[in-house]
């Protein structure tokens, strides 16, 4: 019930966030990592897999999507789907191999092959270098809605948002989800109990590529640019920040973890380096005082009665 | 002059000695990585960053204190090594108990956090280091010309990587360390002291990559993103490897770095995801790394 007033409060203030004169490209850009953050989680939060690796799939997409409306013509919802499959693909693959690993060398692994098409970015010709794709168009959605008004793609973000959200949430609170935590738990006992952890974990992490994709997707509309930034590691280890910042063994803490460390980027830090800096002692911080992230200490402070214990090591990894 | 298959030699053997010496920082970085990771059961993240710090620290010895390279050697890896010393009794310590991504993370913080502050005060265009006049010039081998200093840091590394190994596996410290790796427990119920142990392995380790900055720092230009950038194909090196073994990580470092090399010559493009292509087929021929134990 507590769930519900909140999930519904929660929409109330995106759609009348605009309202309130925030500038609306920030709220757009927070949704976007937002999503990417929450797909993130699903992995780190829910399987117990730490990827390192995840700004590929959101970088690649963004290029694909950028790459499709500019050069082909493709209607935004074609090139937001474009880029989302691509990711989904290229997660097949790495999650494929990945999932051979188990613990900080399933972190390495990931890092190294999102570094791999990190180079690819940098060297394919249609990615224009240093450069990026830019003037990406907009388009009109479904044909007819105008994105060059600020308002529809505002909403169109939103929605978006929401709908990744809302898979995120059924694939979490499904059987499916139970296993993914049973393995988080313990991958042992859960193979005993005849469960194919394998393939578990990589519906998981194929899942949480798409999504991220969709969530790059939907940034290279909004910025109108797909860049090296977003396929860099630094953007891997913002969202591995947003999430331990958040709270990431909770379903929305990713997204408020998130708006945070956006809005830290837009109005708190001038120069680049400080940002980095920032970020670095905001995770020194997370990591040695409350690893339980914002919401994860909230919820906590809320059910005081039976205070939620830090998760041993053997809750994490199976390792 | 004669060309092998189409390629003239000083083109090749330039490239294969440009890649023993990125296979050199190879396995030094990695070497620290598994003596670490063995110890404390954390990857070190801040391993690259330390390394930057190593060549920055040579650098302003030089530029302030006027202190030459022979004298940054023994220096700048005691500061960066101390600077360790510190994280490790700060702030690892309170993370063994914990998992071990913790670890990782805290030092990935770290990392950033190092590199934004130089970044902050010296920008990224990279200051320049000279290489020290002793070892200035070179020898013409008749089918190459091999530059000193570059004849220099293979051989020092090699002696270093060879020490490591000797320390860890011939000596009697060396063999509290591999106790200690297996069961800490039962070490210290023998009265030995595995706490200082650990620390002072976190700090060796964290030098070793200082050293490895100091040796780089002519030739490669003293940047804060040095590190970061390295950090990466090292740890795909250490897949490869897997860390069970120091000469294996030795072994693994070396030949990579000639691979890339090699790459370079024949298919220029390729050479900078070369290692990771071979990550991928290593993970799936044999998961635990060429050396490493299931």
């Amino acid at each position: 019930m507590n769930g519900r007033i909140i999930a519904a409060a929660a929409l109330a203030i995106g759609i009348l966030a605009p309202f309130t004169g925030i500038y609306t490209v920030f709220l757009m850009k927070a949704l976007c990592f937002a999503l990417f953050a929450c797909a993130f989680n699903l992995l780190l939060g829910f399987a117990g897999l730490l990827s390192f690796g995840h700004a590929a799939f959101f970088g690649l997409a963004a290029y694909i999507t950028a790459h499709g409306v500019k050069e082909w013509g493709l209607t935004p919802e074609l090139g937001i789907l474009a880029g989302t499959a691509v990711a989904a693909v290229l997660g097949l693959g790495f999650g494929g191999l990945a999932i051979r690993r188990q613990g900080i060398y399933f972190a390495m692994i990931t890092l190294a092959l999102s570094q791999m098409v990190y180079f690819f970015c940098l060297q394919a010709p249609f990615t224009h270098g240093e450069d990026g794709i830019q003037a990406v168009p907009r388009g009109y959605l479904f044909g007819f809605i105008d994105l060059m008004q600020p308002m529809n793609m505002y909403y169109t973000v939103l929605a978006i948002f929401v709908f990744g959200f809302a898979v995120i949430h059924r694939a979490v609170h499904s059987p499916f989800g139970q296993v993914l935590k049973a393995i988080r738990d313990n991958e042992q006992r859960a193979i005993s109990l005849g469960y194919r952890t394998e393939r578990y974990k990589l519906a998981a992490f194929v899942l949480s590529a798409a999504l991220a994709g969709m969530a790059g997707s939907t940034k290279a509309l909004v910025f109108q640019l797909a860049s090296l930034t977003d396929a860099h590691w630094h953007a891997s280890g913002e969202v591995v920040l947003m999430t331990l910042l958040g709270g990431m063994g909770t379903i929305a803490g990713p997204a408020v973890g998130a708006f945070l460390v956006v809005a830290i980027q837009n109005y708190l830090a001038e120069s680049g380096a400080w940002v980095t800096i920032i970020q670095g002692v905001i995770f020194i911080i997370v990591v040695l005082s409350f690893r339980r992230g914002i919401l994860g200490e909230v919820v906590g402070f809320v059910a005081k009665r039976k205070p939620l214990e830090p998760r041993p090591a053997s809750a994490i990894t199976s390792e | 002059m004669f060309e092998l298959i189409g390629i003239p030699p000083q083109a090749l053997f330039g490239q294969l000695l440009l890649g023993l010496i990125n296979g050199a920082f190879y396995a030094l970085l990695s070497l620290g990585l598994a003596l670490i990771f063995g110890l404390l059961n954390i990857i070190n993240f801040s391993h690259g960053a330390q390394y930057m710090m190593g060549a920055f620290v040579a650098w302003l010895l030089l530029q302030y204190a006027g202190l030459p390279y022979w004298g940054a050697l023994i220096l700048a890896p005691l500061v960066v090594g101390a600077f360790g010393v510190v994280v490790e009794r700060l702030m690892l310590r309170r993370l063994y108990d914990l998992d071990h991504l913790y670890g990782l993370l805290l030092t990935f913080g770290l990392a950033l956090v190092i590199e934004g502050g130089f970044r902050h005060v010296y920008g990224i265009s990279g200051q320049p280091y000279a290489i020290p006049p002793s070892l200035q010039g070179g020898t013409n081998l008749g089918f190459m010309f091999l530059p000193t200093y570059r004849a220099w840091v293979v051989v020092a590394s090699l002696v270093l990587c060879l020490g490591t190994w000797a320390v860890i596996e011939k000596t009697r410290l060396g063999a509290y360390l591999r106790a200690a790796t297996e069961n800490p427990t039962l070490v210290r119920a023998f009265g030995i002291n595995v706490p200082v142990m650990i620390t002072l392995t976190y700090g060796g380790g964290v030098a070793l990559a200082g050293l490895a900055g100091v040796m780089a720092a002519p030739i490669y230009s003293v940047n804060p993103v040095m590190g970061s950038n390295l950090i990466i194909i090292v740890f795909a090196v250490v897949v490869i490897g897997g860390m069970g073994s120091i000469l294996g990580s030795v072994i693994t470092g070396y030949g990579l770095g000639l691979v890339e090399g090699l790459t370079k010559v024949f298919w220029p493009e390729a050479s900078s995801t070369v290692i990771f292509v071979i990550m991928a087929v290593v993970l799936l021929i044999k998961p635990a790394g060429l050396f490493g134990r299931a």
